[in-house]
Formats: C-alpha cells, sequence, structure tokens
C-alpha cells in the first residue's frame, strides 16, 4: 500500500454512480509515473478499482478480465455488480494466507430485469482477503483513505444528480489527495449513468 | 550502487546503464554491459542483485528469440513488457525471486513510436517518457522533468542524457562510466556518450550499425521478408 501509494473512491447518486482515482505510481516517495490509472471498466455499466501493491494491480486486473470473459461466454450475459464483487472477494480470499495487497472498490448499476425491476445504484468494498462492505453513500480505500472520509462526510449528499456527483467526488478526491504525500499527480473520475459513462480526467496538484 | 536512465524522443529510444560491476562499496569491473539488446529493435538495461541479473537479462533475452523464430516476427515493446512483468510478477511470489530492476526500451515499427518502460523486481510496470533506476532516480528524474520535452530530436535527446550524466557525477561520491545505446527505426546502435559529439560518428555509420559494433544482437539477425 504505502510501496506505490494510491487512492480510489466511489459514491453513490441518483440513478448513477461514480468511482474516481488518482494517476500516481510511486516507489515510496520518489514518483515514477503520473498515468499510472486505477479505475478498469468491466462493462458499460460496471467499473471497478484497484489501489495498493502496483505488481498486484496489474496481476489482478488480468485476472479478472480472464474471469469476467469466461463468464461472459458461459452465461451469455454482462456480469452484475454484485457477481462481479462476489466473484472479486473469492478471488481475493484464495490467497488468504499470502494475498494480494490491494483494497478493490466496485461501482456499478444493474441492469433491470423482470425479477428485479427498480435495481439500486451499487458500490462495495473490501479489504486484502475480500471481506464485502456495502456502503449506501461511498466507498474509499487507498493511502489517502483517512482523508477521504473525512471529506466525503462533509460533502457527500443522498439523490445527487450525474454533474452534481461529479463535483462532489472530484473535489472529495482532489482536497483528499493534496494532504496525503503518496497519493495525487492527477486524477480521473468516472460517471457511470444508465445510458452513457462519462469520463474526465482532472487538472490536480502535481506536486 | 548502480544507476541507468532511459529517455523517449520523437523517433527513438535512448537507454544508459553504468558499467560498474562489484560488492557493497567495492568495485571489481568498470566495464561490464548492462545493457541487453533483446531484438531488433528492443532492449534492456537492467540491475540489481549480481546473478539474477545475468540470469534474468538471458533469460528474457532467449524467450524473445525463441517468440521470433517462432512467429518470424519479433515481439513488439507493448507485449514484451508485459511478458516480463509477468515474469517477474509470477517470480516474485515463488521460492526463488529474480532480484532483478530493469528499463525497457524499444521501437515500435508498426506505429513508428518509440516505447519505455520502468519495471522493478515486483513486476511493476510503468509506461513513462523518461525514467530512472538505481542511485541516479535521486538527481537525475528533476533534471528529466526541467529538461525533457515532448518530440525531442536525437540532438536534444543525448543533450538531456549528457546532463542527467554530468548531475551524477556531480552529486554522487561514486564515479560512474557510462553506457549507452539508441533504438531507432533502423535498430539498435551504441552511443559514445562520453565523446564531444556523440551523433557525428553514429550518423557517418551506415547499414546494420549494430554488426559493425559488436553489440550483442541475437545472431544472426532473421531476415525473413516478415516484419511486425
Amino acid at each position: 500500500m504505502e510501496l506505490n501509494g494510491g487512492s480510489v473512491v466511489a459514491m453513490i447518486g441518483k440513478d448513477c454512480v461514480a468511482i474516481a482515482s488518482d494517476l500516481r505510481l510511486g516507489n515510496q516517495q520518489v514518483g515514477i509515473a503520473s498515468n499510472f490509472d486505477k479505475v478498469f471498466p468491466v462493462n458499460d455499466k460496471l467499473y471497478y478499482g484497484l489501489p495498493g501493491l502496483a505488481t498486484d494491480v496489474y496481476t489482478l486486473r488480468e485476472h479478472l478480465r480472464f474471469r469476467v470473459n469466461m463468464y461472459r461466454m458461459k452465461e451469455e450475459r454482462e456480469i452484475t455488480p454484485k457477481t462481479f464483487t462476489h466473484l472479486l472477494s473469492s478471488t481475493l480470499y484464495e490467497k488468504r494466507f499470502g494475498p494480494f495487497f490491494i483494497e478493490p472498490v466496485v461501482a456499478g448499476l444493474t441492469t433491470p430485469t423482470p425479477l428485479d425491476p427498480n435495481p439500486k445504484p451499487y458500490i462495495s468494498t473490501m479489504d486484502t482477503i475480500g471481506c464485502i462492505t456495502t456502503p449506501k453513500d461511498f466507498a474509499v480505500a487507498g493511502t489517502a483513505a483517512d482523508k477521504l472520509y473525512g471529506v466525503a462526510e462533509g460533502l457527500w449528499e443522498p439523490d445527487l444528480e450525474p454533474e452534481d456527483l461529479f463535483e462532489t467526488i472530484s473535489q472529495t478526491l482532489l482536497n483528499a489527495v493534496d494532504r496525503d504525500a503518496l497519493s495525487g499527480w492527477g486524477a480521473v473520475v468516472h460517471i457511470i449513468t444508465h445510458d452513457k459513462v462519462i469520463t474526465r480526467t482532472l487538472r490536480a496538484r502535481m506536486d | 550502487m548502480e544507476c541507468s536512465f532511459g529517455i523517449t524522443g520523437k523517433d527513438y529510444v535512448l537507454l544508459c546503464s553504468d558499467t560498474s560491476a562489484g560488492r557493497s562499496i567495492v568495485r571489481m569491473k568498470s566495464d561490464e554491459n548492462k545493457i541487453k539488446s533483446l531484438g531488433p529493435h528492443l532492449a534492456m538495461a537492467y540491475g540489481g542483485e549480481p546473478g539474477d541479473t545475468n540470469n534474468f537479462a538471458e533469460y528474457v533475452e532467449r524467450n524473445m528469440r525463441l517468440y521470433h523464430i517462432r512467429n518470424n516476427y519479433p515481439l513488439l515493446p507493448g507485449p514484451a513488457s508485459a511478458w516480463i512483468r509477468r515474469t517477474l510478477a509470477e517470480s516474485i511470489r515463488s521460492r526463488s525471486p529474480y532480484s532483478v530492476n530493469l528499463l525497457l526500451g524499444g521501437f515500435d515499427t508498426t506505429t513508428s513510436k518509440p516505447h519505455l518502460y520502468w519495471i522493478d523486481y515486483l513486476g511493476t510496470k510503468a509506461v513513462v517518457p523518461y525514467a530512472a533506476h538505481g542511485m541516479g532516480v535521486y538527481v537525475s528524474l528533476s533534471t528529466m522533468d526541467k529538461w525533457w520535452f515532448d518530440g525531442m530530436d536525437k540532438k536534444e535527446g543525448i543533450e538531456v542524457l549528457k546532463k542527467c550524466i554530468d548531475e551524477v557525477q556531480k552529486r554522487l561520491t561514486i564515479r560512474f562510466n557510462f553506457n549507452c545505446i539508441l533504438i531507432d527505426a533502423d535498430g539498435t546502435h551504441t552511443i559514445n556518450i562520453e565523446s564531444e559529439d556523440p551523433l557525428a560518428d553514429f550518423e557517418s555509420k551506415t547499414g546494420s550499425a549494430a554488426q559493425q559494433e559488436g553489440i550483442e544482437v541475437p545472431q544472426p539477425p532473421i531476415d525473413v521478408g516478415v516484419t511486425a
């Protein structure tokens, strides 16, 4: 965690969710790259962020891409956020005694089905061995997690529209990572709505 | 006590590494080549635990060669970086991990773009325009931050590299000799970075420069009329 640095935050809005991360990759105090995205898409309604040890970010991402593609081919449908969370959780628990040093955050929207006509926006987060938490408001992880909690607690409110949610999550992330030496160096935000995903790269402090 | 740099330019990538080998403060060899050519347009500057370094570099080199023989075209920089990263990532969680840090530089002949990857022994990979490993990071990264810009020509790139080397010589107590290569569309070339105008003797050579200068290139280079 403290080796490479990096933080991720996700928030629930009104029929939308948002997930954002910083772009720093460091080696302890030395900044190596400012283009290290920690948030990845599964499909156009589901994204996940992997803050933590950078080698495990790549390894886990490649492993999940394989597992999700297998799911897609076997089931002939897209994976739901809830199922994906459990897939990720069990993937992490497989390495119970030699874990991936990653605390994932999942954010997505479930497509309405006859069984579940009005699904709620979904976010979840896990510890390094896959213990799931599904908050109703926001989820934070990474080296700036404690600062993110503070800012998010103050800024978040229920039923934010996509553009308001964007403003809230952006300000939360930027102000939290500015107080963390191991996070920052740029930021990227994804707002997931039922008809589109808005991805924006933020101008951040580069020091 | 080692130090290596990589810089990308408009249509080339520079790799530079110190040439000392030894243990702790004792230097046992001052002309060790720590840059290995992995194909016609791919090379890496490596460092780390002595023993692991050469063993790993040769392992990578032969695997790149094997891919070239099997497919009749070499592995492009991106896929090569993914393979090397994965090898190191699997190694770090094994019983005997390789302790090797490397800078992978390559020229993508399909898109005519230079590539540079910063990879460490954990399997961390960063795609970067300029990078350093070893003692040099503390002084050279800020030099590169100041002087590097997008789309540098060869002369400008070598200027930046010289500035980095000067900074290392000025700020570090250890004296290093440097060995440097340039990869462009024509392949791998050695550069004598200590000479007054490193580009002059590089440009006067024609054809397969790597061959003339005796750089370690997988032998013999196969030409089957198919390129990547």
